[in-house]
């Protein structure tokens, strides 16, 4: 699935510039970083509320090209530029995870098994 | 587990070497990115880099979470890379609980930081080739992480 049409389903908003044409195959939702860190692999896109720097971390560890936050949950300036300068992409949707998730697994996007 | 760590200086290509500071979230992770950013330049393959970057960072949060501070010495030698993270204590109490999935010792205020899964030292084991831990109450704990190239 790619991440325009991603961002489409879950009305979510850009918070850094694209790119929005790269493939996801696995979605993860996660507040917990070490479960991320256990589990993902880098065509995954992470959901979460956890918006300090450390996520930015974590999917940087992981190659991880995007992140949604849920419930409407917005970093703060210093973790945008971070991830900018990393190129991950932050898109943020006022759904909560469950939604988020669900939405997206109804459109075809699994999760990883273990 | 309790093996005596030892770190062999022949043979080192090259040698990176950070501090890493107690409590200093706004900077954790920075040691494991300069890391990353360092094997790619040598081109070292995706895949290992991949398991060093999650150990690294895994074994940098936990110095910066459950330590006094520590060090990251990372040692690039012709067929491995060989990860020392030495810090200066308390040390851990029990190293087999702490190696079990799902145990941690974090506070509630770690927890709301997103850390504290108890994933922490299983992640770094997985990642590595081999793995030795070694810990003393009062005094420190020392990782050792071996990566084959």
């Amino acid at each position: 699935m790619v991440l325009k049409e991603i961002i489409q389903l879950i009305n979510g908003e850009l918070l850094t510039d694209g790119p929005v044409d790269t493939e996801i195959k696995f979605g993860c939702g996660s507040d917990l970083m070490s479960d991320v860190l256990a589990y993902v692999e880098d065509d995954t896109l992470l959901l979460t509320g956890l918006t300090n720097n450390q996520v930015i971390r974590t999917a940087e560890m992981l190659d991880l090209r995007a992140i949604v936050f849920v419930r409407g949950k917005l970093p703060n300036s210093e973790v945008i530029e971070m991830a900018t300068d990393k190129e991950i992409v932050l898109i943020s949707t006022n759904h909560s995870l469950f939604t988020t998730a669900g939405i997206l697994y109804q459109n075809g996007l699994v999760g990883k098994t273990f | 587990m309790h093996t005596k760590i030892t770190k062999d200086e022949n043979d080192i290509a090259m040698r990176l070497t950070y501090d890493i500071a107690k409590d200093d979230f706004a900077r954790a992770g920075e040691a494991s990115s300069k890391i990353k950013k360092f094997l790619r330049q040598l081109g070292i393959d995706s895949s290992i880099i991949r398991r060093v970057s999650i150990a690294t960072y895994e074994a940098e949060i936990n110095v910066v979470i459950h330590s006094l501070g520590g060090v990251i010495d990372v040692l690039l030698k012709p067929e491995t890379i060989e990860i020392f993270v030495e810090d200066n204590g308390p040390g851990i109490e029990d190293v087999e609980l702490a190696m079990t999935k799902g145990f941690s010792t974090a506070t509630h205020k770690i927890r709301e930081m997103g850390f504290g899964a108890g994933m922490g030292l299983p992640n770094i084991k997985k990642c590595c080739d081999e793995f030795f831990i070694e810990s003393e109450l009062g005094s420190h704990t020392t990782l050792k992480l071996i990566f084959n190239l």
